[in-house]
């Protein structure tokens, strides 16, 4: 079972759940297509733009997967840096730059849903909201090892 | 690799019945106060309704119904939709509030589906879904990614504005969407939409008026209801319940 230290998690937990939701069902629809009997390993990238607890991530697939074929699978997790890239002057910059800038509430919408840092981050150089995130926007499966 | 979103979002509506996108060619024609007063008057039928606004660029059904900005949104292993008048919302606007957010076409669509994978509809009897105007890219991604999307299509009787829906009709047509039929608005009591419908092949569901109390009624439900728009959208409503759906 899950073993959350603080209350205050409980709240937070709730989004990566959905998102590891999303990767167990991903991997056994995966497994169905590819006729795989087991999958070993499922490589997981986390773009730092959407501040997934990573623990939290982590412990929701392990339980969601408890109950399914994915029992065995080991599920590695790994942090993608965040880059932008203005398409108004080019500049490119880190999310590491910004982060401090941003407030609780925007940090909240764009855990949501990363695209509203539409609505929130600007290029440092120019002040245009006219980027792209060029890296590390969410959570998306690398790779995946597996028998037929 | 595949995006895993996708994967969760049959799982995310399977308990909705019907999923009903409202689309126009022409912008203006009055989808957004459509789709805000079917959702009402479907909930006040005693149908559990939920009312999606996809207008990234304009979202403004909560304005119609008069949502408070400030709602709280509830997590729950995922978004539960706030409850409002019977009808569960969700729209982007919950998040950004007043400020711009100007999105191209590939952030749209990763707005899309990260909202079609998070959000827990429950069940459902309607879905309702207020799309931007003609071909755009929050139609085409809610074609591909919501299986079984009834379409229905809004126009006023304008030339201008039926050429626009022959071209919609050609998408529509060609992609996997049940065409539930076309609503005309701000009727002037000629026949040319009804008219427009049968030379396509497509069902006339009936009219709406032009109603000059509905600028006073926006954002209150009450006053809504007493429009002869509300009134109209009743009659539509009865055709659009007894249609059987095949999916
Ligand atoms: N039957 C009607 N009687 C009077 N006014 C109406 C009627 N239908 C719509 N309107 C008004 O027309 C304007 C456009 O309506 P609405 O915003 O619903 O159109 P839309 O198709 O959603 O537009 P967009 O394509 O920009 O999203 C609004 O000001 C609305 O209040
Ligand atoms: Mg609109
Ligand atoms: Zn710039």
């Amino acid at each position: 079972m899950l073993n959350l230290p603080f209350v205050i998690e409980i709240l937070r937990m709730v989004h990566e759940w959905a998102l590891a939701e999303s990767i167990v069902r991903a991997v056994l629809d995966i497994m169905r297509e590819r006729k795989l009997k087991t999958v070993l390993e499922v490589k997981i990238a986390i773009g730092q733009l959407q501040q997934i607890e990573i623990d939290i991530f982590r412990d929701a697939l392990k339980e969601i997967s408890e109950g399914t074929i994915l029992k065995e699978t080991k599920f590695s997790i790994e942090e993608e840096e965040a880059e932008f890239k203005c398409r108004n002057c080019g500049y490119t910059w880190k999310f590491s730059e910004i982060k401090e800038s941003i407030k609780e509430d925007e940090a909240e919408a764009i855990h949501f849903i990363p695209e509203l840092a539409h609505a929130i981050i600007r290029c440092p150089r120019c002040g245009s909201p006219d980027f792209i995130v060029v890296r590390g926007r969410g959570v998306r499966i690398v790779s995946l090892r597996g028998i037929t | 690799m595949m995006d895993p979103r996708i994967s969760i979002i049959p799982e995310r509506i399977k308990d909705v019945k019907r999923r009903i996108a409202i689309v126009s060619g022409k912008g203006g024609v009055g989808k957004t106060v459509l789709a805000s007063l079917l959702a009402l008057g479907l909930s006040s039928m005693g149908k559990i309704v939920g009312l999606l606004d996809l207008d990234f660029n304009g979202p403004s059904c909560h304005i119609v119904l008069g949502i408070p900005e400030d709602t709280s949104i509830k997590e729950e292993k995922g978004i539960i939709p706030p409850l409002f008048n019977g009808i569960r919302f969700m729209s982007l606007e919950l998040f950004v509030k007043e400020r711009a957010l100007p999105l191209r076409g590939d952030d749209i669509s990763n707005a899309i589906i990260e909202l079609l994978a998070i959000t827990r509809w429950g069940s459902l009897d309607y879905l309702i879904i207020d799309t931007p105007p003609g071909t755009s890219d929050e139609l085409l991604d809610i074609l591909r990614l919501i299986d079984g999307l009834e379409t229905l299509i809004v126009t006023i009787p304008s030339k201008l504005a039926l050429k626009t829906v022959s071209r919609l009709l050609n998408l529509l047509k060609m992609v996997n969407t049940n065409i539930i039929g076309i609503i005309e608005n701000m009727s002037k009591g000629t026949d040319m939409v009804r008219e427009f419908a049968r030379r396509e092949g497509i069902r006339y569901l009936g009219s709406i008026p032009y109603d000059e109390k509905l600028e006073e009624a926006l954002g209150d439900v009450d006053a809504l209801k007493r429009t002869s728009i509300s009134e109209s959208i009743t009659t539509i409503l009865h055709k659009i319940i007894g249609l059987k759906i095949t999916r």
